[in-house]
């Protein structure tokens, strides 16, 4: 059942933004339309328009009012429903995160692993098993909402969070799994951790993906993990 | 580039601020950015120097500097009592400083921020298309952190002034304790229809919690209409959005936040966000209603404020 709204809703936000909606909640369908849209708008960014960000069910456009109107803009989103049905929205691309699991990396791998009565090769498996889709990214440099972890993951965050996360770190919290780019505090089950750079400044591409896209972790050993981990942060 | 500073006393919380970083706000980086947009770019323009180039935002006790090379400087903003070698200086003008000067900007007795422009702009490298500090991500400015003691600041390549340069008084703006924030209704006004009413009449504090991120309020609660979640699904914020938490006590978000799943009763107009900026713990707020159209006369009025202080120095 999808939530997706016949034609998309405009909120005011402030003098200089608009949110279009597109559905009522997180809806696979409704952030795969917001994803066609952001792509649609970015392909010919409309007069005026500085930014389109994209989130779970919304797109925010930032505008300057000196260049364009909010009607003018409603105008625009309204006739990108017809392009919508036509476009062919390229298909999402599939980042690979490498990881390795468990020991000091993933900290945390038993812990899933009992509370759900698996084994560790299980958890491995299963969170291995997912193309987890990039519902939005925010909060933080580069942190994904990612959806599609498996129920039989779901594990409550740790009672005391840990004051510092290596970056990398990839975890699980309740119905949640994600990456931590950066070094920081953080209450997730920490399962493993990725050897890549995450979010690199000063690399022309900062970040390895984008709203949309899909993240598959693939299980590494520690030898690759070191060898990755010296490339990339050398 | 040469060396222009030698931080003696680093200030509370000084940092290196341009226009902001906008190119990655679909990654989870917020813009960032001097919080005083318009003290920021007269600071800028004071010395000569073109729009967007970095300067120290100085936040409520500023650093002593030593001079090491001549130059033009301006401070424009909060009043600090600012001193060259004891002398008192005012803001809004520029001043030539040589080397051996000591230049101290103690405390702000009226406003909260103020930013300091030097021929040339603060030299830090750019880091994705900005020198603006983030400092929660160790991001841009001087290795993504606050000034402290024994730092040497540097300044980029620049021509000195051959007429002094001050703003005329009727352009400098008077930072009062109580202030009137304009703001539009939205994004999500319609889950507080009740409420609405609470919010523009009532008067918020500024609570001691404020910082670059967003600034808390104190004051009558605001709570969604009955049967409405305290929450949303999480979408983008902009600088200006007025959040409402659980506990009824709205935040005005800045420049240092991306996503958030709170309702936003309200959005400041772009044209009072430095107002915010120059308010202090304890200062009172008021919110003014006001409509789309409204705003974007402020917009528009702004815009061409700046291009006669522009004009005036060309």
């Amino acid at each position: 059942m999808s939530t997706l709204y016949d034609k998309p809703r405009i909120r005011i936000c402030g003098d200089s933004a608009i949110i279009v909606e597109y559905g009522a909640g997180i809806d696979r369908a409704v952030n795969e339309k917001v994803r066609a849209m952001a792509a649609l708008l970015k392909r010919s960014l409309p007069a005026g328009v500085e930014a389109v960000i994209p989130a779970y069910r919304s797109l925010s456009l930032l505008y300057n009012p000196l260049a364009t109107s909010t009607d003018q803009l409603a105008k625009t989103v309204e006739a990108l429903e017809a392009d919508f049905r036509q476009a062919e929205i390229a298909k999402p691309r599939i980042v690979e995160i490498p990881v390795c699991y468990g020991g000091e990396f993933g900290p945390d791998l038993e812990i899933v692993a009992d509370q759900n009565r698996l084994t560790i090769g299980e958890v491995i498996a299963i969170h291995t098993s997912v193309n987890y889709h990039i519902y939005m990214i925010g909060f933080a440099p580069g942190f994904c909402y990612l959806g599609g972890l498996d129920r039989r993951l779901h594990t409550p965050r740790r009672k005391t969070p840990r004051t510092n996360l290596p970056a990398g770190s990839v975890g699980i919290a309740e119905s949640q799994t994600g990456m931590y780019p950066q070094d920081s505090p953080g209450g997730w089950q920490i399962i493993g951790r990725t050897p890549l750079r995450l979010f690199a400044p000063w690399r022309a591409e900062p970040f390895l993906y984008q709203a949309g896209d899909r993240v598959r972790f693939v299980a590494i050993p520690e030898a690759t993990f070191r060898q990755i981990r010296e490339k990339e942060w050398q | 580039m040469s060396d222009l500073f030698l931080v003696r006393t680093p200030g509370l919380y000084t940092t290196v601020q341009d226009a902001g970083r906008f190119g990655y706000l679909d990654r989870g980086v917020p813009p960032s950015g001097a919080l005083d947009s318009f003290a920021y770019r007269i600071a800028n323009l004071l010395v000569g120097n073109p729009g967007g180039f970095a300067v120290l935002e100085i936040t409520m006790v500023g650093p002593v500097l030593d001079v090491l090379a001549e130059a033009d400087i301006a401070l424009t903003g909060a009043d600090m009592g600012m001193t060259l070698n004891g002398s008192a200086v005012a803001n809004w003008q520029a001043l030539r400083v040589r080397q051996g000067d000591v230049l101290r900007i103690p405390k702000a007795r009226r406003g909260c921020r103020a930013y300091l422009a030097v021929t040339g702009g603060i030299d830090v490298p750019p880091v994705m298309g900005s020198r603006s500090t983030l400092v929660r991500a160790k991001l841009g400015g001087l290795e993504g952190r606050i000034l402290k003691k024994e730092d040497v600041i540097s300044r980029g390549e620049g021509v000195l002034l051959s007429t002094p340069r001050s703003l005329p008084g009727h352009w400098i703006p008077d930072y009062r304790p109580d202030i009137t924030l304009r703001a539009i209704p939205g994004p999500q006004d319609d889950y507080f229809s009740k409420e609405m009413e609470t919010f523009f009449g009532s008067t918020y504090e500024v609570s001691v919690e404020t910082d670059r991120m967003g600034y808390r309020l104190k004051g009558p609660p605001v709570r969604p209409d009955e049967g409405r979640p305290e929450s949303i699904v999480t979408e983008p914020i902009m600088p200006g959005n007025v959040q409402v938490p659980a506990d009824g006590q709205p935040i005005i978000v800045l420049v240092e936040q991306t996503t958030g799943g709170y309702m936003k009763i309200a959005t400041v107009v772009t044209h009072d966000i430095p107002g915010v900026a120059q308010a202090m713990s304890r200062n009172r707020v008021r919110f003014e209603k006001v409509s789309l159209d409204e705003a974007h006369t402020l917009y528009h009025e702004q815009a061409e404020r700046m291009r006669k202080i522009e004009e005036h120095f060309s």
